[in-house]
This record gives structure tokens, sequence and C-alpha cells, in this order.
């Protein structure tokens, strides 16, 4: 087999893998070596589904001895199988590298034979890259479950991120769906990997060469909605993954039917890619707006507005919180608002030091006007012309598209009142009423 | 200060002469209402003030930015001289202006039209730099890393340093067509000069691989049902596609392709 077709289906087989960034670490290379890391990451290119393409995303193999029911190499499809050697796959990276295709390489791999055997195999390529062609660009690996203890060092001193899959969102899915995987194999290689990059944060305060393992961290990946777990049960796991493991990040796949099985949703289901933005929506409030779990959804309320994103639907429920002046609010509480992000909050803080702010300057600020109007006051101020219909502020609040699908829904509501179950509908005129009540007058 | 109506400042286009438009509007205690570079074609309607760059002048200027406004506006000012605003030069003359008057604050002040000018189009040029560290495809010819890139802002000092570090032992041409500009770096040293044409030699038997090969990689690692389009366009402009080797396939065999 040539290396167009080895490349086509090794990379097709790894594109269902959600992460590809190169973030994390910075570096050049030395006299006499190719490659450097952006701690911002860099993206190459954007595909055709809008992800961006940073790095080269293959597997060593897609020969897999495990049977996981959601997974295209899984050992019962009936597919092509291939595998790059290490030399092969090392001289694509480069040349690839050297014309500026890529970031770095993404490695990933089924398991050909045993753990042990396919992650040498992987060790193999990482040592060619940056030992003989001493390439310093971005490589993110995965450690293979249930590899021995010291391949896994190994790959952690090749590579600039390790990651484990934790591929369902509980161990009882995972035992349905991937018979041959526990959570034990799979969080035994995660634990391992953070104690090891713990202990080379504190080598190097003491040693400055002290070798440096997995320097941008790691990270992992759940398939969304291949199983029945609620998004509040994904969102604790998720902040229980990053307490206890010190993930960099968790990455989200909405499912893509890729197999018939009655185990899983049928071929025709449409990935639900609007659960899985929720949930990098609420990942993003978690880890950057001083969010917690149980402030976003709860035991009662345990998926996500359909229409709504999670920030402005906690708005909404807590409108004791607001207004508020944005000349004195404190940082966290303007992270609380809709339209002010991390950046804007900042700005805030440090212009109105300069002079109290009006609704014109927090435009140029980069504060979303049209959606923080309905929650901030300007010295003391409502900002004039706002307008509390119904529409407007559905108009306001959600976007276009969000606003199209919850309207067709609504109509249905009124006939069949299938909302009735449903979290919270949008600012009745009771709640309107109270929003205004709130608010001081002009 | 004496506003004079339809005054211009005409200067040399360097930002020396920029400098020297900042020391006359103090020095003749007027604001012009335009200052316009060489290129400019002359306006008979205007009264119209030659700058002529004078290095004292300018370096007065210079030093006095840092002391009196700080480092950041100094850094402010010096990238807004890089970018596209159509009156950066006047944007700047009102900018340091006020910075003069309120000290290091002017920065912060969220509603000074002409610090969110200067911010904006700043703004602009830096994320355009960075896009263009991952959009820029090289072709290997003779064993120079070629290409053509055709940006809005002049970011060709905004790239050297990156490139420079990621391919240390290469020799590396990048062709701003837009600005007629070229960055050229040979082991541990760069220097971007001016360059009227470029065009790449068609790509051998090697180059037309790799293309083809990264051609394949970017269609196979598209997830079809997620498909997306306004996403892809967001991201990546589509100026930027006719510059790339994953748009550029019906004309690979012939040299009319970009690089």
């Amino acid at each position: 087999m040539d290396v167009f077709e080895k490349l086509r289906i090794l990379s097709d087989a790894a594109k269902y893998d959600a992460a590809c960034t190169s973030s994390g670490v910075d570096k050049k290379a030395s006299r006499g070596g190719m490659g450097s890391a952006a701690a911002c990451g860099i993206c190459h290119s954007f595909a055709g589904d809008g992800r961006c393409i940073s790095l080269l995303k293959v597997l060593m193999t897609n020969v897999c001895v495990y049977d996981c029911a959601y997974c295209v190499n899984r050992v019962s499809h009936d597919t092509l199988r291939t595998a790059f050697t290490p030399r092969e796959l090392a001289d694509l990276t480069m040349q690839f590298y050297r014309r500026n295709y890529i970031e770095g390489l993404f490695l990933s791999s089924g398991v050909m034979g045993s753990a042990d055997a396919t992650c040498e195999r992987m060790i193999e390529t990482l040592r060619i890259l940056r030992e003989e062609y001493r390439f310093a660009g971005y490589i993110h690996a995965k450690a293979i479950p249930g590899a021995n203890q010291a391949l896994v060092a190994r790959l952690g001193l090749l590579a600039d991120r390790l990651s484990v899959n934790i591929e369902m969102p509980s161990g009882a899915s995972l035992a349905k769906l991937a018979p041959d995987k526990t959570k034990k194999a799979i969080l035994a290689p995660m634990g391992y990997m953070q104690q090891r990059i713990a202990e080379s944060s504190h080598d190097l305060v003491r040693y400055r060469h002290a070798p440096r393992f997995a320097p941008a961290g790691q990270s992992t990946q759940m398939i969304i909605g291949a199983s029945p777990e609620t998004d509040y049960h994904i969102l604790k796991l998720t902040a229980g993954l990053y307490a206890r493991y010190d993930l960099k990040r968790v990455f989200f796949s909405a499912y893509v039917p890729v197999t018939e099985s009655p185990l899983l949703p049928s071929l025709e289901t449409p990935p639900p890619l609007w659960r899985e933005h929720r949930l990098y929506q609420a990942d993003w409030l978690l880890r950057f707006y001083g969010f917690t779990v149980d402030e976003i959804l709860d035991e009662q309320h345990p998926g996500f507005h359909p229409y709504m994103d999670p920030k402005c639907h906690w708005a909404l429920q807590h409108k004791d919180f607001f207004p508020l002046e944005v000349n004195r609010a404190s940082f966290e509480e303007l992270l609380r608002v809709p339209g002010i992000g991390v950046k804007s909050a900042w700005r805030i803080i440090k212009a109105r030091r300069a002079c109290a702010l009006t609704w014109d300057s927090l435009g140029k600020i980069g504060v979303v006007v049209k959606r923080a109007q309905y929650f901030l006051l300007c010295r003391g101020r409502q900002r004039s012309g706002i307008v509390w219909e119904r529409s407007a502020v559905l108009a306001a609040l959600m976007s276009a598209r969000e606003r199209a699908l919850y309207e067709a829904q609504e109509g249905e509501v009124r006939q069949m009142s299938l909302f009735a179950g449903a979290t919270v509908p949008l600012l009745t005129s009771k709640e309107r009423r109270e929003l205004q009540c709130i608010q001081l007058p002009i | 200060m004496h506003t004079a109506a339809n005054l211009t400042y005409r200067y040399d286009g360097t930002f020396a002469g920029l400098l020297c438009c900042v020391f006359e509007s103090y020095a003749a205690h007027e604001m012009p209402e335009a200052i316009w570079g060489p290129d400019m074609p002359e306006q008979s309607l205007f009264e119209e003030k030659e700058i002529l760059t004078d290095n004292r002048h300018a370096e007065r200027v210079e030093r006095s930015i840092p002391a009196k406004i700080g480092n950041e506006a100094e850094e402010l000012v010096r990238l807004a001289f890089f970018t596209t605003l159509p009156d950066k030069e006047l944007t700047v003359l009102r900018f340091l202006r006020q910075g003069y008057h309120y000290g290091a604050s002017v920065l912060d002040f969220a509603g000074e039209d002409s610090v969110h000018r200067l911010r904006e189009a700043v703004k602009h040029l830096l994320s355009e730099a960075h896009l263009l560290k991952g959009f820029i495809r090289f072709s290997v010819q003779h064993n120079v890393l070629v290409t053509t890139i055709g940006p809005k802002n002049y970011v060709l000092p905004f790239l050297a340093r990156h490139f420079s570090e990621r391919y240390p032992e290469e020799h590396i041409l990048i062709y701003d067509e837009t600005h007629r500009m070229a960055l050229i770096y040979r082991p541990y040293e760069y220097g971007i000069i001016p360059m009227d044409a470029f065009r790449a030699a068609p790509p051998d038997d090697e180059e037309r691989k790799f293309r083809s090969l990264w051609q394949t990689f970017y269609d196979a690692i598209e997830i079809k049902p997620r498909h997306n389009e306004k996403c892809r366009r967001n991201f990546m402009p589509k100026r930027y596609w006719s510059y790339m080797t994953e748009f550029s396939r019906a004309c690979s065999k012939n040299s009319v392709m970009h690089v």
C-alpha cells in the first residue's frame, strides 16, 4: 500500500478525536534542529467542518484488538487495515512541517498485538523525530491504556502533551459499549501522568535542565450522545476530572454514528452538535468564569436549556443579582453578566480607574451591549431606548438560529403543552415585570 | 492652538517623518486637517505644508513618548504605523496630543476615539500576522522555502522572528505582493527588502507529491456529517484561500499556481 492510501485511511480513522490544539508550551528549535511551539497555539487550516487543523492527526495503525461498539476501528468492523512504519510517519511529519502545513503531530493508535507493542511503535516514531531529526515542534501522544508504566514514562518525555480518553461519561456505559476496557485501566495512566507532570514542574524549579514530562500537560475526551448520561452528570464528571487530575482540557465529541448497533443511536441520528456546544460553553464557565457545576445545572434540571446559553440562562434565573452598576461591580460580578467576557471585564476594571464608564464607551471596550444592557446600569442609569418587548429581549439574548428554533418549538408548545416539564420558559410577562421592577427609574 | 481650515501636512512616508509632523504641529501651534504621505496626489484646494524629515526633531518626539505617556503608548504608535488605518497619521497625532496632555491614563479613556481606532487597527494587524503564521504554505524550491502572501497589513516584520525560530537552518523567502516587499532569511540572520515581483518556479515531483499528500489529508480529516461552511470561513477568510495548497488543485501541474 502506498503512503497516500495509508495517510487517507489513518487520518480518516483518527478524525473523530476532538482535540487538535497545539497550545500550552513555548519553545524554539536549537541550532541544527527544526521546529518551535507557541503557547497560544497556531491553527494552520480549517477543515470543511470548521474544526481547526493544527496537527497531523493520524493513527499509527487502525488495526485494533478491541471491540468498542462506537469506534470505527473496532475489530469486528469490516474495513481496510494498515499501519505506518515509524520512519514513514516521522518523514511525513517533517515534510509537512517544513512546508508549514502543520504545527506538529497528534499520534494515536489502535491496539496492534498488545498495548506495550503499540506503545513501543509510537515511541520509536517520536524518538526518530526528536533525536534523529531534532524536531522541536508540538507532539501530542495518546497513552495506550494497559501499557507498561515505563513506556508511558518514555512517551511523556518525548511528547509535549499526553492524553488518555475516558471515552464514555460513566463506568456503566464503558462496560456496555467497550467491554474490553475498564475505568480503572483508563484512570491508572491518567493518575500516573498527573504525578509525573507535577514532579517534573517541581524539578524544573530546582534544576533548569531537568527533563520535562509532557510540558503542555494532559487532556482527555469523552463521547457525547452515544450513552444515556445527563448533561449534569457529564459536567460533574468534567469538574471532577479537572480537580482530581489537573487536566488542561476536557474535550467533548458529539457522537457521529459510524455503525449499526442495538446499543447505539441509529445511523440516521445527527451528531448532537448543540449539546456539545453547550457543554463547551459550560466548560468555559467552570474554568474561566468562576461558576460551579451546581450553579449551572442541578438534579432537578439535569439538561441544558436547549435554546439559551448557560450563562444567559443563569442570569435570567437570578434576577435579584442584577442590575449591576458597571462602575462599581467587582471583577467576579462582572463575569456573571451576559455579554461581558474575561477580557472585557478586565478592560472595564482598568478603564473605570481613568473615568466613569458610559454606555457608549462600553461598546468600545468590547462588551456586547445588546446583551449586557438588560443586566447593567451605567452611572446609575439604564441604557436609554432599551426595549423590554419579549421579542426584542429574545432577539438580544439568543442567536438568530436559537431564536428560530425556540419560536418554532414554542408554537408547538401552545398547542400541545409539551413544555410543561421544561426548565424555564423565557421571560413571561410576569418575569418581565419583575425585571423592570428592580431597575432604577431613569 | 490654531486650527487652520484645510491645512494639510505632507510627509515622506517614514516613521521619522510622521514624528516630525507631530513636532511641527506643536512648534507651529496648529492642527492639520489631514496628513498625507508621498503617494497621495496633490489637491490644489488645500493649503499644503511640506514637512521635511529632521532626525533631531524625530528623536526628540521619539524620546518624549515613553517619558510622557509611557511604553505602552510608544508601542501602540509604532505598531499603528504598520496598519492599514486610512488616516493613521492624523489619528496618531490626535492620540499623542491627548497623551501629552493627560499622560499614560489616556490609554484607559474608553471613550477616546483615537485610542479606540488605533487599538482596533493594531488588533487587526496582529491578528492577521498571527493567522499568517499558520496559513502560509511553503514550497521547497532548490532547497529554499518560498511563498507569496497578499496581506492587507504590513505583517512581514511580525513574521520574521517566528519563522527564524521555527526553521533556524533553512533559507526562506516570503514575498508580500501587496506591499512588494520580501522577508529573506538565511541561517541566523534576516532582512526585509523591497522586491518588485516574484514568481515561484513550477513544482518538482517531490513538491507535487507532498502537496498532493496534504490535500489527501485535508479531505480525509473532515467529518462530513458536521460540515459547516460558515464556521470554516469565519476562522479562515476566503481571501487567504488562493494562496493555500489545500485549495489550489486544478492547476497543480502548471506554474501559475500560487505557492
